[in-house]
């Protein structure tokens, strides 16, 4: 019955051709393998926060007045609420984290040199628009939080010149964050955002497939060498643990350190003590704070850094049409990258110098630790 | 011959279809970009408000407190018994709303750590402008604690 269903099927979508493609399909082994699952990792907690952000508004209300409230009720009433949404949470916080630790690897193996411009073009551009996912959810919950962090990120549009007062009321929906910016931001979070990712990620994704894995020039004689994976199942059954055990890690997340709710936005009331952004986000709000006030040619101190960010971001999406060095060659841009990731931990690690509890330090170790355990694992098997 | 003749023309109609194609992007993207512009609605202006009286607990404990001045936050200091200050509360850095600071005498912005002193003046930190003073009167009636009037200075 399942064998006539599937032949009815494949006479119809032509499924056979697509798993005789399939099967052809390879992955290079070398020390540096591991580094192939972080995109796909980063693709498991888009695909949960999917799911997870259908079920959320399913009771979620986006007005300045019911906000807070209906957050509350999903967390406190709704059975199973306190998962969902914590899951939601943690998930956008992993997928930042797994999306950047898959940019720098990309980044530092040198992934994006040809014929793979256009995939590095496009994983930038995801990223930048799951930082866009992150701030405008960050507004949804309505708490005192959400709305700083709101005045300063849409308030930092006002440093772009010419347009930067237009840009500002367009983020806010207005002269101030308030009510409609809410609904605006969620219109974003749940269909603008999402709908350009879709085309994004479509494309990165099959750009990917397109054109295979990249094998990093100081690694083609070893992956030569050795015996190419198959991609099914060996490495999507890899994949699938990964991801297994990542939703294992999510779900213990999100039972032993359920997100905070804070306090209702009060647009009234000073910025609490040790208010920062989401951590991904702390190396610009260190830099603003390090920034004195004043004026040169009448540009503000504060729009320097913030038009440096902006420039450097550009930079990074045209990485792959600046270095044109050959194959194993293009030290600079790795002293380049080093240095751009060294700030960024550093001022990250600043930001947080008032509470960094000692375990996110040790988790840290560890974590590079094991990461350099495998990938030496890998060529001590070679040798 | 004729395949030549035509070139011209076809080049012509090409464009006309491209122009034209053009257009109609153009004539959906306008009204689609000014919609999503918010329009500019007047607010009422306020010039002055009652920010309650001086034995306000706020002011008591804590020493300031912040006002609504129509849609702007304003913050309410009290220096000593009997002078009050007010000044805008928005941060001139990147617009959050200020605190006051009694143990160290001076305006502190959390968010990113910008000072200003009692007069509203930017001292340390990112602040690049002063706080925007507002004018204070008490307005006494005999024994009871007198009532606070904030206005545009």
């Amino acid at each position: 019955m399942i064998a006539r269903v599937g032949k009815w099927l494949d006479d119809r979508l032509g499924l056979s051709t697509i798993v005789e493609l399939g099967s052809h399909k390879t992955v290079p082994v070398h020390r540096y393998t591991v580094f192939y699952y972080l995109g796909g990792m980063t693709l498991f907690f888009f695909l949960v926060q999917v799911c997870t952000g259908v079920l959320l508004m399913l009771y979620y209300r986006p007005s300045a007045n019911e906000a807070f409230e209906s957050v509350e009720f999903i967390m406190t009433v709704v059975p199973f609420g306190w998962l969902i949404r914590s899951i939601h949470s943690w998930s956008a916080n992993l997928m930042v984290f797994f999306a950047m630790l898959h940019l720098a690897s990309v980044y530092f193996l040198k992934a994006y040199r040809p014929p793979r411009e256009l995939t590095w073009v496009s994983g930038v551009f995801v990223l930048f628009l799951i930082l866009g996912f992150g701030f405008s959810g960050y507004l949804l919950p309505w708490n005192q939080l959400a709305f700083f962090a709101t005045k300063v990120g849409t308030d930092i549009a006002g440093a772009v010149p010419f347009i930067g007062h237009w840009m500002v009321r367009f983020l806010r929906g207005g002269d101030r964050v308030s009510g409609g910016t809410l609904s605006r931001f969620y219109g974003w979070h749940v269909a603008v955002l999402p709908a350009i990712t879709c085309v994004f990620l479509g494309a990165h994704l099959a750009l990917v497939q397109l054109k295979g894995m990249s094998v990093p020039p100081s690694c083609k004689e070893e992956a030569g060498k050795r015996q190419p994976m198959k991609f099914f199942p060996q490495f999507a059954l890899r994949d699938l643990s990964g991801w297994l055990f990542a939703l294992g890690c999510l779900a213990a997340l999100a039972a032993l350190f359920p997100w905070e709710l804070g306090e209702k936005a009060d647009l009234f009331a000073p910025a609490y003590e040790n208010i920062r952004p989401e951590w991904y986000f702390v190396f610009m709000f260190q830099t603003l704070k390090l920034v004195p006030g004043g004026e040169i040619f009448g540009l503000e101190y504060e729009a320097i850094p913030i038009l440096l960010f902006g420039a450097l971001g550009l930079l990074l999406m045209l990485v792959p049409f600046l270095d044109r060095s050959a194959p194993g060659k293009g030290k600079v841009w790795s002293i380049v990258g080093a240095v751009a990731l060294l700030f960024v931990i550093g001022m990250t690690c600043w930001g947080y110098m008032s509470l960094l509890p000692l375990y996110v330090v040790i988790l840290s170790g560890i974590l590079l630790l094991l990461l350099a355990f495998i990938t030496r694992g890998g060529r001590r098997s070679e040798n | 011959m004729e395949a030549l003749e035509s070139r011209p023309r076809r080049r012509f109609l090409n464009y006309f279809l491209g122009s034209s194609l053009g257009a109609v992007v153009v004539s959906f993207l306008y009204p689609v970009i000014r919609f999503a512009s918010p329009p500019l609605i007047p607010e009422a202006t306020t010039n002055q408000v009652e920010a309650g009286d001086t034995s306000d607990p706020l002011l008591m404990t804590k020493g300031f407190k912040i006002v609504r001045f129509g849609a702007e936050p304003v913050i309410l200091l009290k220096v000593t018994d009997t002078e009050y200050r007010a000044f805008s509360a928005t941060c001139t850095h990147l617009d959050c709303i200020v605190g006051y600071q009694k143990e160290r005498t001076r305006i502190f912005c959390n968010c990113h750590g910008g000072a200003y002193d009692l007069n509203g003046r930017n001292v340390s930190g990112p602040p690049p402008r002063p706080l925007t003073a507002y004018k204070v009167n008490l307005l006494a009636k005999g024994s009871e604690p007198a009532k606070i009037v904030v206005s545009k200075a």
